[in-house]
């Protein structure tokens, strides 16, 4: 290929710009790396380098400012063969730092022109990320009260894996473009340049100048020693490969006649660590494999160590509209936690609801049949309390029996955990 | 007989995987967390890609680009993730990226409660983009809605090449359930209209009333894709002509679909004067009322929505006709109520909501019903 660049569209940028300097010297990059067009796609920013992708003949992908480096990983990632260019200003790196960052940790097999010309010039010279404090700009005097950011120093310590600054007027510019793209991870090129139209009106930079800036703050030079790793993509397709087998959803049969086949609502108040959530799960499993309709939402504290732990369930021949509970008929009152957070329910229990308390739990008056049962004096861990309770409830057959309680801990658990449940179980049977 | 028991949100991930879902990307955020966890365990096995971006703008962003690739994808959220996503939407919305967005719903405004359900971002997930055009909403009422919707939500987001969202809530994302999978009425798959055109690929030029063929980007013909005001050929363009029709056929390729886009509920029930509308969570509530009422001699029919956005006009308008007086109930102060006002308009609209992080309960539809 002779040329990428798109004859039909040639560059509009101010005169001097280094911008066009820039988009030559990629052109000859492309050339020398002598891949085909539709295997390069260049993505662009927002701002005067966001105009790179019309440029060239290859795939172009134009999005909001910022994020460009978001949808170079989302292609890189969906087509690995493609080697993917992103154009940058000091703007957008600014804008989307946390992008940046990001792409640095990842090490994606990317490569990132950041084409610096210290000011937003398209919207009038306001100052970015990397305008010199004593600069004039027309965001009149708010860079004075900032620093600037050092690009490479930011992407070497997050990361990177190939670091460099130079001067988009360089004529090693290209070769430093392809030592870039065929490096095997993320790669950061900070060019240096001139805004003509908005920054070199007022202030005195030059293309010595920015030799001098050059000198005075070497390029990182490339590769990066102690940043070198496996590239994203390759890394996380040896990982994810390692993951076994899809999940098939969980299936369970109708095998049993329920003893109590009518609508329940059961209500597990505990703690956390009392394995309610389990114990909710049980009393679905065996409603499922009595024929029933079931539904259960549990509410736990978002520290999930400590605090109420509550499961609401429904269990009904019919299909299940309403998730509410409205008239519940189990009551397991497990702990003082969550007997609290359920305080007002307790007065309205109708007198045909089963409420277990435990000896050490406190709870409201309340009209419903209380059951009291001391877990601690039966040497039972508070960690069992619920399926103990669930255990007592098969053994009165309320809501399940002995058979479906069986049943639903061996869907749940492996051989050894489920022995130990059962050593639980048998202390109430 | 056997019956499957998943949470909502495990539906939407098996409704994807059934749809070829092959890319996913997402933040975490409660409760639409489990989404994400479900195809974190879903897609490698289907040598899919599932990633967790550095926060919500950036998973939208590979969403943008691997749904450029040519991969189906999804991603999952809820209210304050759909506000970052803002400026992704109206990207995908204007370049014409196919993309699942499932929103698990939560009390708002803001950080709000992230364990507490409401249909928040109703009329949010519609405008909260730039320039008006229209996008696809699907809300569910169940785990197997999730399921069936989702793969509904990927099939219109093929072919409409446009963001589809799933309006999902956190009572039903994290609310588990049994449904039996033979009940499962899933449609067939509909895949992106590749472009085989013998002439030059011109990214964006389609029928006035279509969407344009697609060719990824990493094939051997050029892409052009781009956030900017374009014409047919992916590049800028100021011509009003042009600008005109690119901005009409947003809206028209969705507008001349309606029939297959509107996907409901309904329970007629003859010499009734009431017919109740809602959607989500809240129509199974209006279910269990109906039939409450129809036990106390007080009978009334219900539609129940599935397809909120565009506005199912000629169905709403159909429907409501021969009733005396129309109920809306929703999870909300009044979101919904205001297009069927617009829809129905004359027509007496009783309406309740409620915003207090708890679902509405039957009693209450039973009132709001009862004391018109």
């Amino acid at each position: 290929m002779n040329s990428f660049l798109n004859t039909s569209r040639p560059p509009v940028f101010c005169p001097g710009c280094t911008h066009e300097r820039i988009t030559k010297s990629l052109d000859a990059a492309l050339i020398k790396m002598g891949i085909p067009d539709h295997k390069t796609v260049i993505v662009t920013d927002i701002g005067c380098s966001g105009l790179f992708d019309t440029f060239f003949n290859v795939h172009a992908l134009h999005g909001v400012h910022g994020r460009a480096l978001t949808y170079a990983a989302g292609l890189k990632l969906a087509d690995p063969s493609l080697n993917v260019i992103v154009t940058m200003g000091d703007g957008g790196m600014g804008i989307g730092g946390a992008h940046v960052l990001s792409a640095c940790r990842k090490n994606m097999d990317l490569t990132l022109i950041i084409l610096n010309n210290f000011n937003f010039g398209m919207t009038g010279g306001q100052y970015s990320a990397t305008t010199p404090s004593d600069a004039v700009v027309g965001s009149e005097f708010l860079n004075q009260a900032e620093i600037p950011m050092d690009i490479c120093g930011v992407v070497e310590s997050a990361g990177a894996s190939y670091v460099s600054r130079i001067s988009g007027m360089d004529d090693g510019l290209s070769d430093e473009l392809v030592s870039a793209m065929k490096h095997k991870g993320f790669s950061v090129v900070e060019t240096l340049g001139l805004c003509t139209g908005r920054y070199t009106k007022r202030n005195q930079l030059t293309p010595k100048v920015i030799d001098q800036m050059i000198e005075q703050r070497p390029s990182p030079g490339g590769v990066i020693e102690k940043n070198q790793r496996p590239e994203y993509g390759d890394r996380y397709r040896q990982l994810a490969k390692e993951k076994g087998k899809f999940p098939d959803p969980f299936v369970v049969k109708r095998q049993f006649d329920m003893p109590d086949a009518r609508r329940h609502e059961v209500v597990i108040l505990g703690s956390a660590g009392m394995r309610i959530v389990t114990a909710g799960d049980m009393v679905c499993f065996a409603g499922i494999s009595g024929g029933l309709n079931v539904s259960i939402k549990n509410d736990y504290n978002i520290t999930v160590l400590r605090g109420q732990s509550v499961s609401e369930i429904l269990l009904s021949p019919e299909k299940i509209g309403y998730t509410g509970i409205e008239s519940p008929t189990v009551v397991l009152a497990l702990s003082d936690e969550g007997v609290a957070r359920r305080q007002k329910i307790f007065a309205a229990l109708s007198p045909d609801t089963y409420v277990l308390k435990e000896t050490s739990v406190a709870i409201p008056d309340t009209p419903a049949q209380v059951e009291e049962i001391d877990f601690k004096a039966m040497k039972i861990k508070k960690t069992d309390w619920a399926l103990a309770s669930l255990a007592l409830l098969a053994k009165h057959e309320i809501v399940l029996n002995k058979d479906m309680l069986v049943f639903a801990l061996k869907s749940r658990f492996n051989e050894k955990v489920f022995n130990l449940s059962m050593e639980t179980v048998n202390k109430i049977l | 007989m056997a019956s499957v028991f998943m949470e909502g949100n495990e539906a939407v991930a098996r409704g994807a995987m059934a749809a070829g879902c092959n890319f996913f990307a997402g933040y975490p955020i409660t409760p639409a967390t489990t989404i994400f966890n479900n195809m974190l365990k879903m897609l490698p096995p289907r040598d899919g890609v599932c990633i967790q971006g550095e926060d919500e703008i950036a998973s939208m962003g590979y969403c943008i680009g691997a749904a450029m690739a040519g991969k189906k994808v999804l991603t999952a959220t809820s209210g304050p993730g759909i506000s970052l996503y803002s400026e992704h939407i109206s990207f995908a919305i204007g370049s014409e990226i196919p993309l699942v967005i499932a929103n698990v719903q939560r009390l708002g405004p803001s950080t709000g409660s992230a364990t507490r359900g409401a249909d928040s971002d109703i009329q949010f997930m519609r405008w909260g983009s730039t320039s008006g055009a229209p996008v696809i909403v699907l809300a569910p009422k169940d785990a197997k809605d999730c399921l069936e919707l989702t793969v509904h939500a990927f099939n219109f987001a093929e072919e409409f090449r446009c963001p589809v969202f799933i309006a999902s809530n956190k009572e039903i994302g994290m609310t588990k359930e049994s449904f039996d999978m033979d009940d499962l009425n899933l449609p067939p798959l509909v895949e992106r209209t590749p472009y085989t055109g013998s002439g030059p690929y011109v990214p964006f030029a389609a029928d006035p009333d279509k969407a344009p063929p697609f060719l990824p980007i990493g094939g051997t013909t050029l892409v052009r894709q781009t956030s900017s005001t374009h014409g047919p050929d992916g590049y800028i363009t100021i011509d009003p002509q042009v600008i005109a029709a690119m901005q009409q056929r947003l809206h028209t390729k969705l507008t001349a679909a309606m029939d297959r886009i509107t996907l409901y509920e309904e329970n007629m029930v003859p010499d009734t004067d009431t017919l109740v509308i809602s959607y989500g969570i809240t129509s199974r509530a209006v279910t269990d009322a109906a039939t409450a009422l129809a036990e106390k001699g007080r009978p009334v029919s219900t539609l129940s929505l599935k397809t909120l956005w565009p506005v199912p006009e000629a169905l709403l308008a159909e429907k409501a006709a021969r009733f005396k007086k129309i109920v809306v109930i929703e999870m909300n102060l009044g979101q919904y109520v205001n297009e069927i006002k617009r829809v129905l308009c004359g027509k007496p609209v009783e309406f309740y909501g409620q915003m207090n992080g708890t679902m509405i309960p039957p009693a209450k539809i039973m009132e709001t019903i009862e004391n018109e």
